[in-house]
């Protein structure tokens, strides 16, 4: 089991993950979700985003202090993250995986790294603050610049196009009907 | 009987009463649940699922160590009392309780979760038009049971209903649930089952398996929750063994031509608590 700690900015190394592998990641991630990824495509991106990872999270900060910062859906920001990816952007991070599109957007470029959803104050412990952009969306869609310490993540989709959500997903189907057929 | 004064110290603890639970719930997993998770990361072989399964139980003890919510979905919050004889069962009894979910909402601090369905606007205090969802049943103690629920999980939760003929597809229609909603619910799940009852009664009923016990399973609730976990969809819908902690089943009487079925899908962070207001 490969076990590979990543520290941003990112590069080639990302390429060689494999879906299913665990990593931790450090230094710095971005908060985002959809209407930052909104504003991002309207205004630009306001970090450099060459080797960045975008986290789909909102988070709940108390002054200078991140309080609970668990994953949100990634789904949702299935059609909003081409012009990051192509902007050198090289892992995004979050929970429940995304479409075989983004898989495909992410194939030589990029990986998904899951979160273990709920993980709030788990992820928050591993955090600190560091900046804000488009404080004006609010708390929960503003783009936070938050350092991590080891955060623990799932290579969910790799730069492949391999798929654990999409192979669970099709594993899950063939045996529910294989379980239920003879009552059919 | 004495019939208590319905004087303002009666529904200030009905308040102060309402937002303790809602504070151990936020905070505290339940001891049962903790040990259903634990045993799941002691069996699981899938090295994916054992990591997520230690986050989890990682994430259980920061909650706990910092008095921090255990998820930041904190939830809707869905309240079950029983109203003892001596108090008079009024409008000023749900009034509290409503008291007690602003305070919580202020002070734990909860997620503003609660809006209007249509426009959307958000309340700020996590009540509204019949927001606490309030249940209330005569019982010889004041007891107020909290039930605070995720979005994602109750999102993927349904309500069929079966022909009287069809019982033997009772489990199928449970597994399909989780099959079609994969990893989203976060699991792994607690699945909360109403068999009877009318249209509305199995889905309230489901909602109310989700408070009994997870530590024990009678055959039939064993059996579907084997069948679950035989789909593989694991934590987070990453692959494992363990898709569900527990099936928990509640029925009532029905129609002799209806079968409703109704899952109540929740997340592994199963969170309840009960407390009794002193009189």
């Amino acid at each position: 089991m490969t076990c590979v700690d990543l520290s941003t900015p990112l590069g080639d190394e990302v390429l060689w993950l494999r879906a299913g592998d665990r990593v931790t990641l450090s230094g710095m991630v971005y908060t985002a979700r959809d209407e930052a990824h909104l504003r991002m495509q309207e205004q630009g991106i306001p970090f450099e985003p060459y080797g960045a990872a975008v986290y789909h999270c909102g988070p709940i900060i108390e002054g200078d202090r991140v309080v609970a910062a668990g994953p949100t859906t990634s789904a949702r920001m299935n059609s909003l993250s081409d012009f990051l990816i192509r902007r050198g952007v090289r892992a995004l991070i979050g929970k429940g995986g995304m479409s075989r599109h983004v898989a495909e957007q992410l194939r030589g470029k990029g990986v998904y790294l899951a979160f273990t959803g709920g993980c709030a104050a788990l992820a928050a412990s591993r955090m600190q603050l560091r900046g804000v952009y488009f404080e004006d969306l609010g708390m929960a869609e503003a783009v936070w610049e938050i350092s991590l310490d080891h955060l623990p993540l799932v290579v969910g989709i790799d730069a492949r196009g391999g798929d654990i959500f999409d192979d669970v997903r099709r594993d899950a189907r063939r045996r529910f009907v294989e379980m239920f057929r003879r009552k059919q | 009987m004495m019939v208590l004064q319905a004087d303002s110290t009666v529904f200030d603890a009905i308040a102060r009463y309402t937002c303790l639970a809602l504070r151990e719930a936020e905070i505290c997993l339940p001891g049962d649940v903790l040990s259903r998770i634990e045993a799941a990361a002691a069996s699981e072989t899938n090295p994916v699922a054992r990591g997520e399964l230690g986050n989890i139980l990682a994430n259980v003890a920061r909650a706990r160590e910092l008095s921090v919510p255990i998820c930041q979905d904190t939830g809707v919050p869905v309240i079950y009392l029983t109203i003892p004889p001596s108090l008079p069962f009024t409008r000023q009894v749900y009034d509290a309780v409503r008291a007690g979910v602003r305070e919580a909402t202020s002070t734990i601090p909860l997620r503003p979760n609660v809006v209007t369905p249509l426009d959307r606007n958000n309340s700020g205090d996590n009540t509204g038009e019949g927001m606490p969802a309030i249940h209330a049943r005569p019982g010889d103690r004041l007891t107020i049971t909290v039930l605070p629920k995720g979005a994602g999980a109750e999102n993927v939760s349904r309500v069929k209903m079966l022909l009287p003929s069809e019982r033997g597809r009772i489990a199928e229609f449970v597994v399909e649930t989780m099959c079609i909603a994969e990893g989203r619910p976060c699991p792994p799940v607690v699945l909360g089952v109403g068999i009877g009852g009318t249209f509305d009664g199995a889905a309230a009923l489901a909602k109310e398996a989700l408070l009994l016990p997870v530590d024990c399973m009678d055959p039939f609730e064993q059996e579907i929750c084997d069948a679950v976990n035989a789909l593989g969809i694991g934590p987070m819908g990453l692959g494992g063994g363990t898709t569900a902690l527990a099936v928990k089943v509640k029925t009532a009487d029905c129609h002799t031509a209806s079968l409703p079925v109704a899952v109540n899908v929740q997340c592994w962070a199963c969170r309840r608590a009960t407390v009794e207001v002193p009189l």
